[in-house]
């Protein structure tokens, strides 16, 4: 076996760009959170392999090589999983494909000759930082009012002390699963952040571990949640419906159960 | 320089424990008039601000993303090693040490990676008590499965998710400590310099990057936790974020950066598909465990299917190189990381590569999906001779397995895995390489501590599959807590450090010099494109294999992009705003400065071991060839604009006998 000299240089072995798609963009512009924003057109041509954002580079690149300012978005893992993006794609918070971060859309679900218009999370508590960047900061404080389970480090039994069943641990996971984007709120008529909140009560309410705080957790974060001025939940559904992770509105009704529990029936409430 | 590792005396499996048991400790009364400082809140940074905020001291925490969730340690798929020995397979502390030092081809610390076998097991314990939904069998215990280079089943793992849920888990603790006051936590801020106070870390200098306003921080230590520098590849699996500024800035004040040559190229990614892409995704190494790696024997095969006139499924059984098991009849396909990595390029070299590019190779689930069909049909009492029953049996099973990584694979390449094989390649995905520490996880610079793929500590030339959550973890929840005191414990009388003093004005200034400067570039080329170019140069020249020459000229050429960067980069915007480009700008700097390093390093280790591959150091048949009465030793540089200096720290193996590394 040789190991001649590499040329293995895998991106310049690729084809190169394969355009089979040229787009009119739409896309929300806005300065900062006070100014006034409004919606630019763009020409941009694309590959039908490219990923939505892989789009959005190829136009950024476009802009910067004419010194105009680059579209401003959050983004990092790229994977569907760090829950950074947040572009309302044709009016779907992530785009039209169902169970799909907006960063594992592809342009293949695209023609072309498309229209596309692309905005920030729409919702009064997530203010535009700029362009589709918002600030979510309120989800934090959800959290920070309650989405734990009171342990110190060290303090656990041993990992095996406490059999749960598989899907009892299953269905935890289901709800644990929720990456915290935000496009539930950007879905719903209504701004409500219920979904959000019961992926993470529900995810601890049902755990044997999490059950000694449930009454409080359900009470303290539902609160903060009101507190942020999130809007009320009428059992839309379209939270259920664009989340990336498909979590079920069933969380929201384990929630509202211990949320009477925890004003009615809570041991300490 | 003397790089004294600390490392207590005493038998190997007791020095964690007598250590513990004899360091100094800060009285709670004192922890509450210390300040630490955190910069990153990852599995390493999270979970270490959470349990230093419950131990009492003031923690400030650092990220320069959105929320502490976001940090990359999310995206991790497969699973998280503890060596429990719930399977009664055989695992022991003793075991899950050994390899891992053997897994790191030699080149890590016995004394820190005995640690981390040992705490291993009380992360599994404090990540289930925070409610961390993993995998459970039907009587409701714990699941395993097994990994990459080991011969026991000791991973954990919650989906194909895992990194996700233990993040969220470090993650509901730091909020937790955010709530009660005792963290303080900076989104949207990066670090851009190190403070350093008579010769001690001090402080920071954060950029609020929704402002761009500059803020000093003080603190009596600083603590790293910012992972790895993958990113300079451009494309790899890391995040798009993911950059090496705050360990370089540390780096330029003194701290010395160890073994940067050594990187993982992790065997089963997605292949590149065009010019425009931006990363790549992984397919967590757990599929190995079931897939089946193959690449077509006949040249006209692979040659065909290249130019899409035949698909695996027309390739003959007989017509199939399963190399890996062919090569490696022992471990088969869950050989580790670097050798199923360079066992695909050899395929691929030889021109038996799959997919447009000829840079692909299968991993194949046909025959898992039979196996477990056949057992779904016999255990529910079914006709096992019936083959489309067992296939859809055996689908559902795999599906249960991996259905998230079959989903991501599909929505990426547009194709269903659960038909045609995957087609995979390796890809830059991790960096063992990272700041010196020494037992205490402290760098050479005093006050300053690094954790989690931030260190060099536990991998050496190659990271074992699911033990990068395990260290993050043990770095942040067991192992600084105490160690911290040592530094801490002496500093009992140093009242709060200001940040008014000549030391933080000046960082201050040279930070903002350095931004203003980059920020009012007018050059005609994009950060991006030098980014690019940067990744390819380091790709080409220190990637997978390397020679001298390669790296001879590799390091001439970022020497020369270097200054074209500064000359003709344009920066759109301006420093005191929120600007993503201007982000993205000082973090490429940094890289241009980081790839010569980790250039130089590779070139004065004239030797084959794990992730790092000279060609000119090569066995008979091809495997890596180890030089260890040379290099037995880690390789720490301190940087130099023109002429960086290399220390060494002589590893000393008083447990393990030092042998050529064979799964074979």
């Amino acid at each position: 076996m040789k190991w001649n000299r590499i040329l293995d240089i895998s991106f310049s072995r690729t084809p190169s760009i394969y355009i089979n798609m040229k787009l009119t963009l739409k896309v929300w512009r806005q300065k900062n959170s006070k100014a006034k924003g409004e919606l630019e057109s763009y020409q941009v041509e694309a590959s039908e392999h490219m990923s939505f954002l892989e789009m959005m580079d190829v136009l950024n690149e476009q802009l910067i090589v004419e010194k105009k300012s680059p579209i401003a978005f959050d983004h990092d893992c790229r994977e569907g999983i760090c829950g950074s993006c947040s572009m309302t794609i044709n009016g779907s918070p992530h785009g039209p494909q169902t169970g799909t971060t907006t960063c594992q859309l592809h342009m293949r679900k695209f023609k072309d000759g498309d229209t596309i218009v692309v905005e920030p999370w729409r919702s009064g508590v997530f203010p535009v930082v700029r362009d589709l960047t918002v600030d979510r900061s309120a989800f934090d404080r959800i959290i920070q009012s309650g989405g734990y389970i009171s342990v110190n480090t060290g303090q656990a039994p041993d990992g095996n002390a406490i059999p749960i069943e598989k899907d009892l641990a299953s269905n935890a996971f289901d709800a644990a699963a929720c990456i915290g984007c935000g496009a539930c709120v950007a879905a719903c008529p209504n701004g409500s952040a219920m979904l959000f909140t019961a992926a993470k009560v529900s995810h601890l309410n049902q755990l044997p571990q999490g059950e000694v705080e449930k009454t409080r957790r359900t009470a303290s974060m539902v609160a903060q949640m009101d507190k942020e001025g999130f809007g009320m939940c009428s059992n839309v559904g379209a939270c259920e419906a664009e989340c990336p992770k498909e979590i079920s509105i069933e969380h929201i009704a384990r929630m509202n159960r211990d949320y009477v529990a925890s004003i009615f029936g809570g041991r300490k409430s | 320089m003397n790089l004294d590792s600390k490392t207590p005396a005493g038998a190997l499996g007791d020095k964690w424990t007598d250590y513990k048991a004899k360091m100094p400790l800060v009285a709670p009364n004192n922890k509450r008039r210390l300040d630490v400082i955190v910069i990153g809140t990852g599995l390493a940074g999270a979970s270490a601000a959470a349990t230093m905020g419950e131990l009492g001291y003031n923690v400030k925490a650092f990220t320069f993303h959105d929320s502490p969730r976001r940090a990359h340690s999310i995206a991790a798929q497969g699973g998280i090693n503890a060596a429990k020995n719930y399977q009664n397979d055989g695992d022991s502390v003793y075991r899950l040490f050994y390899d891992t030092i053997k897994g790191g081809d030699y080149r890590s610390r016995e004394s820190n990676v005995h640690r981390l076998a040992e705490v291993s097991a009380d992360i599994i314990d404090q990540c289930v008590a925070q409610g961390v939904p993993f995998a459970r069998e039907y009587g409701g215990l714990l699941e395993n499965r097994s990994f990459g280079g080991v011969q026991v089943s000791r991973t954990f793992y919650a989906r194909g998710q895992t990194g996700q849920q233990l993040l969220i888990g470090a993650y509901s603790a730091l909020s937790r400590q955010i709530s009660t006051g005792k963290v303080t936590m900076y989104n949207r801020h990066e670090m851009m310099d190190l403070v350093m106070v008579d010769g001690k870390a001090r402080g920071i200098i954060a950029r609020n990057l929704l402002t761009g306003e500059l803020e000093r921080h003080s603190a009596h230590c600083v603590v790293l936790a910012t992972g790895g520098y993958g990113n300079v590849f451009y494309l790899s699996t890391n995040a798009m974020g993911s950059n090496v500024t705050a360990a370089w800035r540390a780096v330029k004040k003194g701290a010395l950066m160890a073994n940067p040559c050594f990187t993982q190229i992790h065997p089963t990614c997605i292949p590149v598909s065009g010019d425009y892409q931006s990363k790549l995704t992984l397919m967590s190494e757990s599929l190995r465990n079931d897939g089946r790696v193959w690449v077509p024997k006949k040249k006209e095969d692979a040659a065909a299917i290249r130019e899409g006139k035949k698909t695996a499924l027309d390739i003959a059984e007989g017509d199939r190189d399963y190399y890996l098991e062919r090569r490696y009849p022992a471990f088969g396909n869950l050989v580790p990381r670097d050798v199923a990595s360079r066992a695909a390029k050899v395929a691929c070299d030889e021109g038996n590569g799959v997919a447009p590019t000829g840079l692909a190779v299968y991993l194949d689930f046909a025959s898992a999906i039979q196996r477990y069909g056949k057992s779904a049909a016999h255990s529910q009492g079914l006709d096992e001779s019936d083959q489309a029953l067992i296939k859809k049996l055996g689908k559902e099973v795999v599906a249960e397995k991996y259905g998230n990584l079959f989903e991501m694979y599909e929505k990426i390449s547009g194709e269903n895995p659960y038909k045609f094989p995957m087609k995979i390649y390796p890809a830059v995905h991790y960096t063992m390489g990272g700041l010196w520490v020494d037992y205490n996880l402290q760098t050479n610079v005093e006050g300053l501590f690094a954790l989690g793929e931030c260190n060099f500590s536990d991998h050496g030339a190659n990271r074992l599959g699911a033990s990068a959550l395990m260290q993050g973890l043990a770095d942040g929840y067991f192992v600084i807590p105490y160690t911290i005191g040592t530094f801490l414990s002496e500093e009992i009388r140093t009242p709060q450090i200001a940040n008014d003093t000549p030391e933080f004005i000046k960082a201050e200034k040279e930070t903002a010099d350095r931004i203003n400067s980059l920020a009012s570039s007018n050059g005609s080329q994009s950060v991006e494109s030098f980014h690019r170019r940067l990744g390819k140069i380091m790709w080409e020249y220190c990637g997978m294999s390397r020679n001298a020459d390669g790296l001879t000229k590799g390091r001439k050429m970022i020497r020369e992009l270097r200054e074209e960067f500064y000359k003709d980069v344009f920066v759109p915007g301006d420093a005191d705003e929120y600007n993503p480009e201007l982000e993205k700008a000082l973090r490429v700097a940094d890289f241009l400065e980081h790839g010569e390093l980790m250039i130089l390093d590779a070139l004065d280790r004239a030797e084959s071991c794990g992730g790092h591959f000279r060609e000119e150091y090569v066995t008979e048949d091809g495997e890596a060839r180890r030089n260890d009465a040379d290099f037995t030793y880690v390789s720490a540089w301190e940087w130099d604009d023109n002429d960086p200096k290399l220390h060494k720290e002589e590893l000393v193996f008083d447990n393990v006998e030092l042998k050529t590394r064979s799964y074979k």
